[in-house]
């Protein structure tokens, strides 16, 4: 079926399967590679993207749910080439190695900064909980975070 | 001022944070368009015979292009290349399709190539095979044992005793413990872990003609060039390896689902891809650790070891890979930090029904410090002396180094008891011993434990060293390539070799590209695994970048109309002028353009070999056990851990942290778990105890540099030493915690039920 979907400030019209996952749709149809597919069971949170701003695993989701919705991925997420904060922060903190849960952890560090301005580290622990990373043992993660709050 | 020792930021960080890296499946390279997908069959039984194999339904379904059996393997390709050369047996080698016989739940049995990967799923599940189950060996003492045969024409499950070959010394005749007043032994599990990057394996390959074009998620891309041949005689191949989601001893060497890709390529005549699920990941690659040791500490009353024996029984899963290998590593590490007169060991591996082990994080180093470590807690109970004073008793003086261990490891340089004292410090731990005691005297619920761990590891090895190569190229607008051996898959290559050039050669990083992972552009290399790229690869860059400048002089020598030996090469400004009158000079862009017009080219390459180098530190980790529950948490990680001369600190850092995660997580939360009938029960994250961030503390760093003379940075691996230090650490702790009910030893990973049922058995 066809459906229309805003991502990153630009609108697509497309075909997609009924089963296409959100996550395939944006990587293997939109040509977004940003973000990563880490798992088979929504656990790991490297799909992580905004839809309507808020923070989603989008292996979670059907394309088709998408239809008429805003997607923001981590392509879309610095503006005139500015890095939004929490890249920036991510950067100075060192908050990434392989990069590979870097889209989807930045995305929700995003939105747990949205949701809670000014959180304790344990909130910022308890709130990436769904997000995974083997490389960096969360401890730049969570100093990155905390940065942005400041 | 020298950019070494500094926190410069990632080269690689810009990309990776606004459009992503570019992994193999993020790959979309023209000579892939229209490529087929392959979806593989994996056997569902531990151990059983392949009666039949019945593909009628599955060819028939949509989009398939072709279904690939062991029978359908030509002769002419070869099974997986041994891990290590003539060793282990080769009857124990391993097949790309399980052929007649499967051997683990997750082996690749058969092979479903389609146009997309859903329908390559989709006819994969209609794939009917017919399995005569045998019986199984899951568990590592009952495989040893010979219960049940895994290879029936070898006729034992042990594929290595080391001590046999000469690669440990084995128990001698005369007891070794005779003379000492107190002897402890302790059975100690070492168990499953997996290495789990957040990127699993994927590769993607076409063949131009004759030569095959590979991408693969890899720590090694010359390795698996190097593996190809083993398999495809004769094969012309270019493997590139884009940006690596992680790798941590996962992707050294090449696995069947990634040797059989370039036959299916063939057959089929399409670009062929595949990418695997966590699940996939989680029961078809493998996992780490994996051992059962025995260890025997002997000493005086007072505290002075002076006998220890560590008897290793290592798993080495289905087949004989790299995993049969790693209890050598145990072996040569068994001493620790500590000078004990007599040592022995022993050593094997065997095969089990169960996923090859491999290579994790630290490799058969972690398993030595584990065993150690506990020993000497346990020892100290038994002397009623304290852990800590135990170990500083015993530690390896800082005079002592070179130190060669009575069982023959040669240690560079140490300074283990500053790295004691300064965790101890960083971490209070007279203030800790307060809050212990207070808890106790009041009879808290939250009981304190306090674990210290003091490490050394071997890097870059088996010794007594290794190599790297690199190329240092100058361009002609006067700016640097290098082209590195070494292969960052986390490691940030890109930004500490550049450090190395630019610090040599006085330009700026942003003037140094460094390319990795593609053996067309770098025509030799070893790959990044045992924490050896900096010390072997970054000394090979510093070496290449410093004869380039050489040649470099020479030519500005004669735009400076000066002598060669007269022109210096000033590093912190990049410019050539005559010793004493800087204001004469030539830039980077000046020699370049004068060497183009000369059609000199400004390069250097070669390998750099050099020694092991043996970083160490100390641990200390703070645990709260709820003596109701059994649960565990951990507040306060402290570590020292030296790697000798640092050149950035960030980086360096980022390392200890995923390291030091990495060891807590084995300790607490992660274990990978077969039935007794060999079926995995922690196949995929949801089931896996993968830490997150709400398991873990912040950590305390404290830094410490004792380089190492075996290589010109001075430079010691740092990527395993988190993980080697921490796990031993946290287990100590939570036995201290508990110790006044008399409790000596929990075996990890450290769950609340396993704790609970520990309190309520003392
Ligand atoms: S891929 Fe979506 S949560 Fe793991
Ligand atoms: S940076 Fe590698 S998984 Fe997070």
């Amino acid at each position: 079926m066809e459906i229309s979907v805003k991502i990153n400030g630009e609108e697509h019209r497309q075909e997609v399967e009924p089963r296409t996952l959100l996550v395939h749709f944006l990587r293997d149809q939109i040509g977004l590679t940003g973000t990563n597919i880490g798992c088979d069971t929504s656990s790991c949170g490297a799909c992580t993207v905004h839809v309507n701003g808020e923070s989603v695993k989008s292996c979670t989701m059907f394309a088709v749910q998408a239809d008429g919705e805003e997607v923001l991925t981590i392509e879309g997420l610095a503006s005139n080439g500015e890095l939004h904060p929490m890249q920036e922060a991510f950067r100075q903190c060192h908050a990434l190695q392989c990069g590979y849960c870097t889209p989807g952890m930045v995305m929700a560090s995003v939105s747990l900064i949205q949701e809670n301005p000014n959180p304790t580290e344990a909130e910022v622990r308890e709130g990436l909980e769904g997000n995974l990373c083997r490389c960096t043992g969360y401890h730049n993660i969570v100093k990155a975070v905390m940065e942005v709050a400041k | 001022m020298s950019i070494m020792g500094t926190r410069v930021l990632r080269k690689e960080d810009p990309k990776f944070l606004t459009e992503g890296a570019t992994y193999t499946a993020d790959v979309r390279d023209p000579r892939l368009e229209g490529a087929a997908h392959v979806h593989f069959v994996r056997s569902t039984f531990a151990h059983a015979k392949i009666t039949s194999i019945d593909i009628s339904d599955a060819a028939s379904m949509p989009g398939v292009l072709g279904i690939c059996t062991a029978d359908d393997i030509p002769e002419d390709v070869g099974t997986v290349p041994a891990a290590v050369p003539l060793f282990p047996p080769s009857m124990m080698n391993r097949p790309l399709l399980a052929t007649g016989t499967a051997r683990f739940v997750g082996e690749p049995v058969v092979a479903v190539v389609a146009e997309t990967p859903t329908q390559a799923a989709d006819a994969a599940d209609m794939v009917f095979v017919d399995y005569e189950p045998l019986p199984v060996a899951i568990d590592i003492e009952d495989a040893n044992a010979d219960n049940n045969i895994i290879f029936d024409d070898v006729g034992t499950n042990t594929a290595v005793d080391f001590a046999m070959m000469g690669m440990a010394t084995g128990i001698g005749e005369e007891d070794i413990f005779a003379d000492c007043d107190v002897v402890v032994k302790q059975r100690i599990i070492n168990h499953k872990t997996a290495p789990a990057p957040l990127e699993g394996r994927s590769v993607a390959c076409v063949w131009e003609g004759e030569k095959l074009i590979i991408w693969l998620s890899s720590q090694a891309p010359h390795g698996f060039k190097g593996a190809l041949p083993g398999v495809y005689e004769g094969i012309d191949c270019q493997v590139i390896c884009p940006d690596v989601g992680g790798g941590f001893g996962q992707k050294i060497g090449g696995t069947p689902e990634e040797l059989i890709m370039p036959h299916l390529s063939r057959v089929y005549n399409r670009p062929m891809r595949w990418t695997e699920t966590r699940t996939e990941n989680f029961i078809g690659i493998g996992h780490g650790r994996a051992q059962v040791q025995y260890a025997t500490i002997g000493g005086s009353s007072d505290g002075e070891i002076q006998s220890y024996r560590l008897e290793v029984i290592g798993d080495s899963g289905a087949y004989c890979g790299l995993g049969a290998f790693l209890p050598f590593f145990t072996h040569i590490m068994a001493a620790g930090v500590y000078k004990i007169p007599k040592i022995e060991t022993a050593a094997k591996s065997v095969v089990t029904n169960t996923a090859p082990v491999l290579a994790y994080r630290g490799a058969g180093r972690p398993e030595a410090t584990a065993a150690i470590e506990r020993a000497i807690d346990i020892f100290a109970a038994e002397c009623g002396l304290s852990a800590v004073e135990v170990r500083r008793k015993n530690l390896i003086p800082a005079d002592a180094f070179p130190y060669t261990t009575p069982h023959g490891t040669e240690y560079d340089s140490g300074a283990y008891e500053t790295s004691l004292d300064k965790a101890l410090e960083a971490a209070d731990y007279q203030a800790l011993l307060a809050e212990q005691a207070a808890r106790r005297e009041r009879g808290d619920r939250i009981q304190l434990g306090i674990g210290v761990s003091v490490y050394v590891e071997i890097t870059g090895g088996p010794a007594p060293g290794g190599a790297e190569f690199a190329r240092v190229h100058i361009t002609p607008e006067g700016k640097a390539q290098i082209f590195s051996g070494a292969f960052s898959h986390g490691q940030s290559h890109a930004t500490t070799f550049a450090m190395v050039a630019a610090d040599q050669l006085g330009m700026s990083i942003d003037d140094i590209e460094v390319v990795q992972g593609d053996t067309d552009k770098v025509p030799e290399g070893t790959g990044t695994f045992a924490s050896r790229s900096l010390q072997f690869g970054g000394s090979a860059v510093y070496d290449s970048s410093r004869e380039v400048a050489n040649q470099a002089r020479e030519i500005a020598a004669k735009l400076l109309e000066a002598d060669a030996e007269d022109v210096v090469l000033d590093t912190s400004t990049g410019a050539f002028h005559v010793q004493g009158t800087p204001a004469v000079s030539k830039s980077w862009a000046d020699v370049a353009a004068a060497a183009a017009n000369d059609g000199v080219t400004l390069q250097h390459e070669g390998s750099h070999n050099a020694n092991c180098s043996y970083p160490f530190g100390a641990h200390v980790v703070v645990a709260e056990v709820d003596t109701e529950t059994g649960e565990v948490t951990v507040p306060k990680i402290v570590t020292c851990d030296d790697s000798g001369t640092i050149l950035n600190p960030n980086i360096i850092e980022g390392q200890r942290h995923g390291g030091i995660a990495q060891g807590i997580a084995q300790a607490l939360t992660e274990e990978f778990v077969y039935d007794e009938d060999g079926n995995p029960v922690t196949s995929n994250f949801a089931d896996y105890g993968f830490i997150s961030a709400a398991e873990l503390p912040s950590f305390t760093l404290v830094p410490l540099e004792t380089p190492t003379p075996n290589n010109p940075l001075g430079a010691k691996g740092i990527g395993e030493s988190g993980a080697i230090g921490s796990t031993p650490a946290l287990q100590s702790a939570v036995v201290n915690a508990l110790s006044h009910l008399g409790i000596r030893h929990i075996d990890i990973p450290l769950s609340p039920e396993r704790v609970w049922s520990a309190i309520s058995d003392s």
